[in-house]
């Protein structure tokens, strides 16, 4: 039965374009990595506020991304927010022990990303270890706050 | 009195029984596909609904992804913000904009042509002619449509969301100068698959059903006089623009509501 194989690979062209679309919004726009977890490692780090800090935002290092947040949690014992990150294992064992960590934002009302910035002590981080020194998030109304009762006195 | 009272009751009972004629049409045509011969209809259908809206949603997703990128930035660029652009260009984009206008443009692109086509069919008899020696016009022309309709709008959502940020980062990288690593990494920080994309398609396949069937009904139960096909064709593409306008909310307040 001979049918019109034009119309068929019009309709297969169609279905491929669609499938690439979704790959690209998956990949590309979404982000979404492939076989992420062999090549990278965990911190974590607890920060008294995280302001409007979400999953997949950003780790930098002098403004360079480094890795993203996978998880954020509030610590029952604390209660402080517990911040999980990944990290690329390039940086495994490279990291000091007295690393810091700040919660910045980019631009005025950009997202809030996280900042590392190395310290000088002779121990490293490894997988699964806990940056101590951290930086709470810049949050606007306690500053204005701050700026109103000094103004008063 | 009486006289606008039994208006109104006509009317209620009139509308009432279209809403019921509707949906068990759609529930004796939607489970009759599976057959070699209504592959090929659907396959025939596909190219018709899907291929040939192809041009249409790629010229207006690149429009829509430009014009997005271009008043975005005038108004972030007064926050010190334009680096946020990829992200509002793919949120607005993925979230909304691709599955409503992608839905528009279909029913005015494939849906007035279903409703006339089955419409003229029906005017000329052929429906009749085709139940007289036995073949089921719901199996043989209602059900390929609306297959068609219901797979091929996510398909061209995806694209026209494609598109969309594609001409975003035409006008947003390449012409206002926004840094193009930002554009990507901002997207992609803030998008997130299943909450977004995903859930993007999910309101398209809930367009492309509802308004298929918006459209193959209108045609199977208008007035066969050629009055009723024009009546006919622009009732299709108002009530589908209208119920995926509607839907469109519902389904936003209850993927989004309670994101924050």
């Amino acid at each position: 039965m001979k049918r019109n194989s034009w119309l068929e690979l019009g309709v297969g062209i169609f279905m491929l374009a669609g499938i690439l679309g979704l790959v690209f919004l998956g990949l590309r726009v979404s982000g979404l990595g492939v076989g992420v977890p062999s090549n990278t490692f965990t911190l974590t780090a607890n920060f008294a506020n995280i302001g409007g800090l979400r999953p997949q935002a950003k780790v930098t290092m002098s403004g360079v991304r480094v890795g993203q947040v996978t998880d954020i949690q509030l610590d029952p014992k604390w209660f402080d927010a517990k911040v999980t990150m990944e990290l690329d294992s390039q940086y495994d064992g490279k990291l000091s022990d007295d690393t810091t960590a700040a919660i910045l934002t980019s631009g005025l009302l950009g997202e809030q990303y996280i900042g590392l910035t190395v310290g000088g002590a002779p121990d490293m981080l490894h997988d699964g270890d806990v940056i101590h020194d951290t930086q709470q998030a810049l949050v606007l109304e306690d500053l204005i706050q701050q700026f109103v009762s000094n103004m008063a006195k | 009195m009486t006289r606008y009272l039994t208006a109104l009751g006509r009317a209620t009972l009139d509308t009432l029984s279209s809403i019921g004629r509707a949906g068990l049409f759609l529930v004796q045509s939607i489970f009759c596909l599976p057959s070699r011969e209504g592959f090929h209809l659907w396959l025939r259908q596909m190219h018709f609904v899907g291929v040939m809206s192809v041009a249409i949603v790629l010229v207006s997703g690149l429009f829509i992804g430009m014009v997005l990128a271009l008043q975005g930035f005038t108004i972030l660029v007064g926050f010190g913000a334009d680096e946020a652009l990829g992200q509002m260009v793919a949120l607005s984009l993925v979230r909304e904009l691709a599955p409503v206008v992608a839905a528009l443009l279909f029913a005015g692109r494939a849906g007035s042509a279903l409703t006339a086509e089955i419409g003229l069919m029906k005017a000329t008899e052929q429906l009749t002619s085709m139940e007289m020696i036995g073949v089921d016009p719901l199996r043989r022309i209602v059900a390929p449509r609306l297959w068609a309709g219901f797979v091929s709008l996510p398909i061209l959502t995806v694209i026209f969301g494609v598109v969309g940020i594609w001409g975003g980062y035409l006008v947003g990288v390449e012409w206002l100068g926004v840094y193009a690593g930002s554009y990507w990494s901002n997207m992609q920080d803030s998008v997130n698959f299943f909450d977004d994309v995903l859930n993007g398609m999910v309101k398209s396949l809930v367009f492309g059903l509802v308004v298929t069937w918006i459209a193959v009904f209108q045609g199977y139960d208008l007035i066969p006089t050629s009055e009723g096909i024009s009546r006919a064709t622009t009732r299709t593409v108002v009530y589908a623009s209208l119920a995926v306008l509607g839907l469109d909310f519902v389904l936003t307040a209850l993927m989004f509501g309670d994101l924050g």
